[in-house]
């Protein structure tokens, strides 16, 4: 089965798109490198390749996980399956 | 000899250049008009213009001689044309790149005008690109060679797989005593416990943590904003990174799991340490960084792209590899390894880390990397604050 997205660490709440042209509402199967786990999840949104989809809900101030570290902040609330990007999480340094 | 060996030029010092280039390098920003007229006299020569070299002062002025002189050392130049607008700071020049034991020669405009100046230079460098053709590859090991790495229009995909590509060839590397370098000081923003973590001992753990955070006092003086757009940029964010901290991550994938860096580096400062993985400070902007990782002594360049990054570098070779399948695609012109399989699971980060080996130790025996055979030769100085 094809592979929609991958997963840094287990611990990690984005993925990243790896295939072109993935539509909101698609069933989508992702594959965790650290554990080599395959998960499945729905997209709520069209989320480009390279970009991030969320695995799990969370809420502004939150911390955003991938490669099992910190890389940035929850800025407005974003569900499991939307688009994690410059709109709703930002930089803690700077 | 280990498993792997390669075809290069053994220099007067001892050290292995892969390219046999003869340089004509000016001084200064006054003196590119001489130079650019020698190499286009003189054919098979290599004129580097550039914009510096006038009322520099201090740290500035000294990496300023350091990179020009460093420029010229590189074991990839067989030898040397200096062209300056007077012969004091030229003559500097000359001397330092003198140490190697390659043919060096210096020229000085003031006094004798641009039509002079060039006439002779251009009899220096006919007889140099003559001696230099006679020139014959010989048999070399992993330890004689010097790589460096940086990254580029960086995407997740660079995080993903294109940097640890680099990173595996790195872990494979290290124990066959080549000497690698990594830079890119602000890229490592979020990242540089980690970063420091990897440092061989804790004296230069140290070092590296004090060199970041006389960077991040440079940004914190200067930042008008939280840096997006510049750092990441632009590009970056259109690839699908969001933060410093995330595109920090996968730029630290370079490094791979296992090699621990053993000296911090001055920007454009030759490693001394022997072989081993070495940190820079540079710039994160790629023009400048490979520039000065050329001028410290580094014949071959390794370079994952997300987005699409077309740089190359005059002196050493830019081999690009990237994993982004859309960028393999519409770029491949710029991309000498496509390692997208990583991503479909058609290949392991293994087999992706010995194709790089072999496309690497190719472009070493000869072949021209697709940034050369495009003409990129961004030579990009850093300067580090206003001239006086």
């Amino acid at each position: 089965m094809a592979t929609h997205f991958i997963v840094h660490d287990k611990a990690d709440t984005v993925g990243v798109m790896v295939v072109e042209n993935a539509q909101a509402g698609q069933e989508l199967t992702g594959w965790i490198m650290e554990t080599d786990e395959t998960i499945t999840l729905k997209a709520l949104d069209a989320v480009p390749l390279g970009h991030k989809i969320a695995l799990n809900d969370s809420k502004p101030g939150d911390t955003v996980l991938k490669y099992g570290h910190d890389v940035g902040r929850t800025v407005a609330a974003i569900g499991k399956g939307n688009h994690v990007h410059v709109h709703n999480m930002k930089t803690k340094r700077w | 000899m280990g498993p792997y060996q390669f075809f290069g030029y053994r220099r007067e010092n001892g050290r292995v250049g892969i390219r046999n280039h003869v340089v004509i390098l000016p001084l200064d920003d006054l003196s590119n008009a001489a130079v650019e007229a020698v190499a286009n006299n003189i054919k098979g020569t290599l004129a580097l213009p550039h914009a510096y070299g006038r009322l520099q002062f201090g740290e500035d002025l000294e990496l300023h001689f350091r990179t020009l002189i460093g420029t010229g050392s590189n074991p990839n130049v067989a030898a040397c044309v200096v062209i300056g607008i007077e012969p004091g700071w030229t003559g500097r020049i000359v001397d330092g790149i003198a140490k190697t034991g390659k043919p060096v020669a210096g020229f000085a405009i003031e006094g004798n005008g641009d039509i002079t100046t060039i006439a002779n230079a251009s009899r220096k460098a006919r007889e140099f690109v003559q001696w230099a053709s006679e020139k014959q590859r010989e048999e070399c090991s992993i330890e004689d060679l010097f790589v460096s790495t940086k990254c580029g229009e960086s995407d997740t995909t660079s995080g993903l797989a294109s940097c640890p590509t680099v990173g595996n060839l790195i872990d494979k590397l290290d124990p066959l005593r080549a000497t690698t370098c990594f830079g890119e000081t602000s890229e490592l923003t979020g990242a540089e416990l980690v970063c420091a973590s990897r440092a061989a001992t804790k004296d230069v753990s140290e070092r590296f943590m004090r060199v970041f955070h006389a960077y991040q006092e440079v940004i914190e003086r200067h930042k008008t904003s939280d840096l997006s757009e510049s750092q990441p940029t632009k590009g970056n964010i259109i690839g699908g990174l969001t933060t410093i901290e995330e595109k920090a991550f996968g730029n630290l994938q370079k490094i791979g799991k296992k090699a621990k860096f053993i000296d911090v580096l001055k920007p454009a400062e030759a490693p001394a340490k022997g072989p081993g993985l070495y940190y820079m400070d540079t710039s994160s902007a790629a023009a400048e960084c490979v520039t000065l990782q050329a001028a410290a002594g580094f014949v071959v360049h390794l370079f994952p792209t997300g987005q699409g990054n077309v740089i190359g570098n005059p002196i050493e070779p830019v081999i690009k590899l990237t994993a982004n399948p859309k960028t393999a695609r519409t770029m491949s012109e710029h991309i000498d390894l496509d390692v997208s399989g990583i991503l479909r699971r058609e290949m392991t980060l293994d087999q992706a880390g010995d194709q790089l080996i072999e496309i690497m130790l190719r472009t070493c025996n000869g072949r021209l990397t697709c940034a050369e055979a495009l003409g990129h030769r961004e030579f990009v100085m850093t300067k580090l604050y206003q001239s006086a």
